[in-house]
């Protein structure tokens, strides 16, 4: 069956190029979690509704269990463990803007995505942005709180 | 170190993605199963063709429920694998393990079932019917714990009874009386992990599990009593969970990859949850239907309670009774009454089966207490707060189960009210209408809770020095997102009087290296881990001033430790450093004394008695932590939808241990009590089927519909536990519903008794049932 047939694809993760042997039908969560073993992002629905498995193609965040592997060959992938040091990171953590940390690495790809394209981001964008991620342990306050802190500094910086 | 808002110490792991949770494990080589789950509530299994299945390329074996033993905490009667009948939508019938998932998935559609449908129970008050369907046949026969009442031939798997005071009089001297009834389906914990569990059995017989779970210990004591195992050869490993909130206290997945590893000769099996699974198929939060009477004197003085509680314990009763008797336990709610009768029932139903809930039984019962109170007050034309104020428990009361309160096992209930009338501006207006269809209005409640653990549970800690001095601290609390492992490295800290970042905290629980504590639930992993931790110190502290007496040639009642030294009260220049005796001390000749220093504690709970089975008296839980609780709304009367504003907390905690970490487990929980209230229910059909089992029509709260929230603290300090610190790690939730459903009453001016409190609910409310559904 054309489903269960591998195929080798070329995925450039984290600034790395891994040749990975995979089924077309394999979604990118799996691939990244199963053969490349990176386990930040996180299975929460396979269904888009949880934002738990979200990554970055190309800067932009995507639930990595609505996207095929073989659809991101060609594309910059970065996952939670290639984020290093970013001042979203430190906010999170100086914000306790979690507690089992299970959403938090969806919550902080999109929320660093959203910090670098939009800056000067209003309540609306913000909005617009974080309500695709689900935390159930904070009061989404102190998620808020840190994703603010973030976007202010940038501002003071410019 | 006390108080501080010290960040956890796995909060770098946590924004890194390097946090490995149950499922982060799973390694090449691991099989996969797959479960084949019942599409009817009720129904006789006629026939289970696995023969096609069977074929599918892969295929390691396939699991039924035949032969296998009845599984239970309190009653045992749930068979891991349904046999012959399945009682609800999503039972498992069949386990499909393969070599991927994508083949034991393949097989599992495979799998043929022919079932005979039976009619259905679809709530406990169509369950007491004359008449109803029987969902245990064999209910009297089922072996059980003591304390459990199940009540053979009916569908009542356990009823408390509170008997206090005298009834009659009770009634004689209330001028007013309420009465209303209050309903809610069940709902779904929905943790962003979903359960997890692997197995694996080693050819010498060790069985090693890994399991996303509040309770490993209870995993290795029931897999050794339900399948004679050698408990000492089951071996459960836990590492982070992602979210609990009592919904990983039950033991059911671990029991499938258990039967799944023997299946295939031992090899690891990975069973893991889909979120559809995960939401019908494991434990669900418990619904109620319940009747409140109350009356009181014209002057608000309560007298009399008369109580039902009909718990939805679903088809097995799991720790539903527990939770149905803590209910009953603190069933009047924070309130100085005479004379209770009360009755809580554990009822099955052909529901999902119920486990705790955050707030076990409390924001439940809250439901129905604060909005007969509301009721009450209207009734009485009396200020909502001041009737409060005027009832609350305090030292010197008894409670339902007859315990005597004081000044250290109740809080100060009136501070919190009278801390929570400021913040609110109670006073200032209670509803104002903005503008032609725009309300608001506030809502208050007040809570409280003790927690109804086992009389006998207890915790254990252990602490080994590092070569360097530093301490590793091994406690069998799970870190569930509670932060209770930074909090015990506090407490630790504070007490050796060092550095918290030479604290190493052991994340992981693996029950063969970790000392038991009895379960991760309740709120009293800081009560009795701490406990455990403080004894450990002693006994540390004690073993590095019987070397230091003899290197400092000084007694060891002259002897202080601190700042990484052992030193002479009197003298502290006279010290030797920690690190030179932490592993035995070296004298220059090379002759050397003591060896590694390993501080060892545990800590039991006392006095905690069984409830009597006629009068309910009896002392379940070590103490009560009380609050009050508001809600603010922005109702819109056109359309019939509203905006939450603002929550409030005050809460009696004895002692603030780590200031964020506890302004957020209330924050949280509030969130989770105002999620669960205005959108958070099962959808059933006619059938008891499910219908929203998805994260997408079964709809929590986002990002942006959170309120404002403000919490403070009172500080009574409970003398037994670590610096006076009462659990709160649910408390924030128990009055959110209540106060919710208050507020919207006032603003929509028609009474709120159900849940969730969807737009839909109050349009029903206000133009008459008779307009049936939109
Ligand atoms: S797992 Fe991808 S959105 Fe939930
Ligand atoms: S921190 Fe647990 S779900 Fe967000």
């Amino acid at each position: 069956m054309a489903t269960t047939q591998q195929c080798e694809m070329l995925l450039t993760v984290n600034g790395e190029a891994h040749s990975v042997i995979a089924r077309p039908a394999d979604t990118l969560l799996f691939v990244l979690r199963n053969k490349l073993r990176l386990t930040g992002a996180k299975p929460g629905c396979l269904n888009g509704d949880c934002g738990a498995c979200t990554v970055l193609i190309d800067g932009g965040p995507i639930k990595s269990c609505m996207m095929l592997a073989i659809e991101t060959v060609g594309k910059t992938i970065t996952t939670i463990e290639g984020l290093k040091h970013s001042p979203i990171q430190q906010a999170f953590v100086e914000h306790f803007a979690f507690q089992c940390g299970y959403c938090t690495p969806g919550f902080i790809m999109n929320a660093h995505a959203l910090t670098e394209k939009y800056p000067d981001a209003s309540d609306d964008v913000i909005q617009e942005w974080l309500e695709s991620n689900i935390c159930r342990c904070t009061s989404y306050r102190e998620i808020e709180q840190a994703v603010k802190s973030v976007l202010l500094k940038k501002h003071r910086n410019d | 170190m006390i108080g501080k808002s010290v960040i956890r110490k796995e909060a770098w792991d946590k924004v890194t993605g390097a946090a490995k949770y149950t499922n982060d494990y799973v390694t090449p080589g691991t099989l996969h199963a797959r479960l084949v789950t019942s599409p009817y509530a009720h129904a006789n299994i006629q026939a289970i063709d696995i023969e096609k299945a069977l074929s599918v390329p892969g295929v390691r074996a396939i699991v039924t429920g035949e032969g296998l033993p009845l599984t239970g905490e309190d009653l045992l009667d749930r068979p891991p694998i349904a046999f012959e009948k399945v009682r609800y939508h999503g039972e498992v019938v069949a386990v499909v393990v393969a070599d991927t998932l994508v083949q034991a998935e393949k097989a599992a559609n495979l799998v043929r079932i022919t079932y005979e449908p039976l009619p259905v129970v679809g709530s406990p008050r169509e369950a007491l019917k004359e008449g109803a369907p029987l969902i245990h046949e064999q209910l009297g026969s089922y072996q059980k714990g003591r304390g459990i009442y199940p009540e053979p031939n009916t569908n009542i798997a356990h009823r408390t009874k509170i008997r206090k005071g005298n009834m009659e009089k009770g009634w004689a001297e209330s001028d007013v009386v309420v009465e209303a009834s209050f309903s809610f389906s069940p709902s779904d914990h929905a943790a962003m992990e979903t359960r997890c569990a692997t197995a694996e059995i080693l050819p010498d017989g060790y069985i090693i599990i890994y399991a996303s779970s509040q309770s490993p210990f209870m995993i290795k004591k029931l897999i050794s009593s339900y399948f004679g195992e050698d408990v000492g050869k089951v071996i459960v490993h836990t590492p982070l969970v992602g979210g609990a909130y009592g919904g990983k206290t039950p033991v059911q997945l671990e029991l499938l990859a258990y039967l799944a590893s023997k299946a295939v000769g031992g090899r690891k099996v990975s069973v893991w949850n889909t979120r559809e699974d995960d939401i019908i198929t494991s434990p669900v939060h418990i619904g109620l239907e319940a009747t409140v009477k109350l009356g009181c004197t014209n002057d608000g003085y309560l007298k009399a309670a008369e109580i039902l509680y009909l718990f939805d314990g679903g088809a097995y009763s799991d720790k539903a009774i527990d939770v149905s008797r803590a209910g009953a336990v603190d069933c009047t709610g924070p309130y100085h009454i005479e004379n209770v009768w009360c009755d809580s029932l554990c009822v099955y139903t052909n529901h999902p089966y119920a486990c705790p809930f955050r707030g076990f039984g409390h924001g439940e019962l809250s439901f129905a207490i604060e909005r007969t109170m509301d009721l009450l007050a209207e009734k009485l034309q009396m200020d909502r707060l001041e009737l409060r104020m005027k009832n609350a428990i305090c030292p010197g009361h008894t409670t339902p189960t007859q315990v005597l309160l004081n000044n250290s096992n109740v809080g100060n209930l009136p501070k919190c009210i009278e801390r929570l009338r400021e913040l609110i501006h109670w006073d200032d207006w209670q509803r104002i209408e903005i503008d032609a269809r725009t309300v608001r209005a506030k809502g208050v409640s007040c809570i409280w809770k003790t927690s109804t653990v086992d009389t006998d549970a207890s915790s254990g800690a252990i602490l080994t020095f590092n070569p360097n001095g530093s301490i590793n601290l091994i406690s069998g609390v799970v870190e569930i997102g509670t932060g209770t492992k930074t909090i015990l490295a506090q407490i630790l800290a504070e007490k050796m009087k060092m550095d918290i970042k030479d604290i190493h905290v052991k994340m992981e629980v693996d029950t063969q290296t970790t000392p038991e504590h009895w379960k991760t639930v309740a709120s009293r992993g800081t009560f009795m881990a701490g406990r455990a931790v403080l004894k450990a110190a002693d006994d540390a502290i004690r073993q590095l001033k019987e070397i230091a007496s003899i290197v400092l040639r000084a007694s060891v009642e002259d002897l202080e430790v601190g700042y990484g030294k052992v030193f002479l009260r009197d003298d502290p220049a006279i010290y030797v450093n920690i690190k030179d005796i932490a592993y035995g001390y070296k004298y220059p000749n090379g002759n050397a004394i003591g060896g590694q220093i390993i501080g060892r504690g545990n800590y039991i709970l006392r006095h905690l008695t069984y409830l009597d089975k006629e009068t309910g008296a009896g002392k379940p839980g070590p103490e009560w932590t009380v609050g009050a609780q508001a809600v603010e709304i922005e109702f819109d009367k056109r359309d019939y939808t509203y905006k939450i504003i603002r929550a409030v907390s005050v809460i009696d905690i004895g002692k603030v241990l780590n200031e964020k970490a506890a302004i957020g487990q209330v924050m949280g929980a509030m969130s989770m009590g105002l999620s669960w209230a205005s959108r958070e229910t099962f959808l059933f059909d006619r059938y008891e089927r499910v219908l929203n089992p998805q994260l997408r029509t079964y709809r929590l709260l986002r990002f942006g519909e959170h309120p404002e929230y403000i919490v403070e603290f009172v500080e009574t300090p409970q003398i037994d536990a670590p610096y006076g610190a009462r659990g709160a790690g649910e408390h924030g939730l128990i009055g959110m519903p209540s106060a919710l459903a208050n507020a919207l009453s006032v603003a929509a001016e028609v009474p709120l008794n159900e849940l969730p409190l969807v737009p839909e609910l109050i349009w029903r409310k206000k133009k008459g049932e008779h307009h049936g559904s939109i």
